[in-house]
């Protein structure tokens, strides 16, 4: 006879205690981010694909054109196209592409750019329907989404 | 015009309250669905629909017009009659009682000297639907939802009955009117604590809700007796339970919270109607409240509730008060 009064009234707090959570989260503001129109903040630390960077003075890209992205990217995903124009001391870059379904964003491209030209970026909106959609060519890369 | 003037006052009445019944019965239906979306996403930190209209509150009468849209597929080894009439026997018995609810003082489709006898013999009709719903539609799953949901409803009606009779007892009359008459100056919530809290626990089994939502039970069963329903068929069910759930309010409302009494607001006529509305949707906002607060019960669990805890209690309560209106 004791217990069942005692599972009665225990029971009843524990459904009082029950309503008095989600009375409370009830009147807090939801933990949703309405995604299209607002989004989370985006650490600068976070490997998005990789882009060239500006030169600030001049505005153009900074790469010298000397390869070592693309010997030393182990996924092969890196493709840089030179010229060696008449007359010039250096190479011209005329091409840099990225594959971006090979990449695994491990860093060594950015790790062996002796002028500091590759980044990564903070996109992180990709979709696409087909694999070429991936093919970036980073040195026409459009400016404002970078970064 | 002589025919018409000598034609009983009930000829016109009856025809007005049932249009205006059935309005609110649909207005009802898109309201307390947007708010049970609404209230239970903001319990789980979510911030339920808000894309259709402003806040989303266009989105249940998008939902409505496509359920309208949607085909109603019979299965083959269904019971093709009774499929088709289940739905219509959820939801006829779910509109009648409106008929004799008090809303205000003149505003009674009609005041019977058995209201609440009506009310509650229209209510338990709607087990007779949702078995027969989940037995035609020959699937395991509908039957086991029909099975739980005759069962429930049988264990949850008495105390509905026995607590509802305690009040009886105290106004001497089964008509409405009558009992929210007798509430001008002290609710029956005061006099009667323990039967509101009875009623109002078994009402929330009575109308399939969460925690006792065994017959629907989503995670079990599917969805109990109308999961081969589709398109109307199924909103019909839909609108049948939240009606469902607007009655026992209401009732809760007239039988125990004073009904439309309330003391009189400030600019307007028809405060009576106001205080009546105002405190059905208090009690369905804990019915919503309940369901997202608690897990669903096990089937033993449900019974025990009821025969060892609310019948006990809602005899003695019935006891007390015969013998307290007898001295």
């Amino acid at each position: 006879m004791k217990n069942y009064f005692v599972d009665l009234f225990s029971g009843i707090k524990s459904l009082l205690i029950g309503m008095g959570v989600t009375f409370t989260a009830f009147f807090s503001k939801g933990a949703t981010v309405q995604y299209p129109r607002e989004t989370n903040y985006i650490a600068p630390a976070y490997r998005g694909h990789i882009i060239l960077l500006r030169d600030e003075n001049t505005g153009g890209h900074k790469c010298i054109a000397c390869g070592m992205c693309q010997r030393a990217c182990p996924s092969g995903c890196i493709t840089v196209s030179t010229v060696k124009k008449e007359g010039e001391k250096k190479k011209t870059l005329t091409g840099f592409d990225l594959d971006f379904t090979k990449c695994s964003l491990c860093a060594i491209c950015v790790e062996t750019c002796p002028s500091g030209a590759i980044d990564f970026s903070n996109e992180y909106n990709l979709a696409g329907f087909t694999k070429e959609e991936f093919h970036y060519d980073l040195l026409n890369y459009p400016k404002e989404s970078s970064c | 015009m002589d025919f018409i003037a000598n034609l009983p006052p009930h000829f016109f009445r009856i025809p007005i309250a049932l249009t205006l019944i059935l309005t609110l019965v649909f207005v009802n239906a898109l309201i307390m669905v947007y708010l049970e979306r609404k209230i239970a996403g903001h319990m789980q930190y979510r911030l339920g629909p808000m894309e259709v209209g402003w806040h989303g509150v266009l989105q249940t009468a998008i939902d409505a017009v496509k359920l309208m849209s949607k085909q109603l597929i019979v299965p083959d080894a269904a019971h093709r009659k009774l499929f088709r009439i289940a739905p219509l026997l959820a939801f006829t018995p779910a509109v009648l009682p409106f008929v004799v609810m008090p809303f205000a003082p003149k505003l009674q489709g009609i005041d019977l000297n058995i209201g609440l006898i009506f009310i509650l013999a229209m209510a338990s009709l709607n087990v007779m639907a949702i078995f027969v719903a989940g037995w035609a539609s020959n699937n395991k799953y509908g039957l086991l939802g029909a099975m739980r949901s005759v069962s429930q409803n049988i264990a949850y009606e008495i105390p509905i009955l026995l607590s509802l009779l305690s009040v009886v007892f105290v106004v001497n009359s089964f008509s409405l009117g009558d009992i929210v008459g007798f509430q001008g100056k002290i609710w029956f919530i005061v006099l009667q604590p323990l039967a509101f809290l009875i009623y109002f626990v078994s009402s929330v089994a009575e109308t399939n809700r969460a925690p006792f939502d065994l017959p629907e039970a989503e995670s079990e069963l599917t969805a109990g007796f109308h999961t081969e329903y589709s398109g109307m068929a199924f909103a019909l069910f839909f609108l049948g339970e939240y009606t469902e759930m607007f009655i026992v309010s209401s009732l809760a409302t007239a039988v125990f919270l004073g009904g439309w009494h309330g003391f009189p607001l400030p600019f307007f006529e028809y405060s009576a109607i106001v205080w009546f509305l105002v405190k059905t949707y208090i009690l369905m906002f804990f019915m919503i409240w309940f369901r997202w607060t608690f897990p669903r019960v096990r089937f033993d669990q449900l019974l025990n509730f009821s025969w060892k805890y609310l019948i006990p209690f809602s005899l003695v309560n019935l006891l007390i008060t015969a013998v307290v209106v007898k001295l």
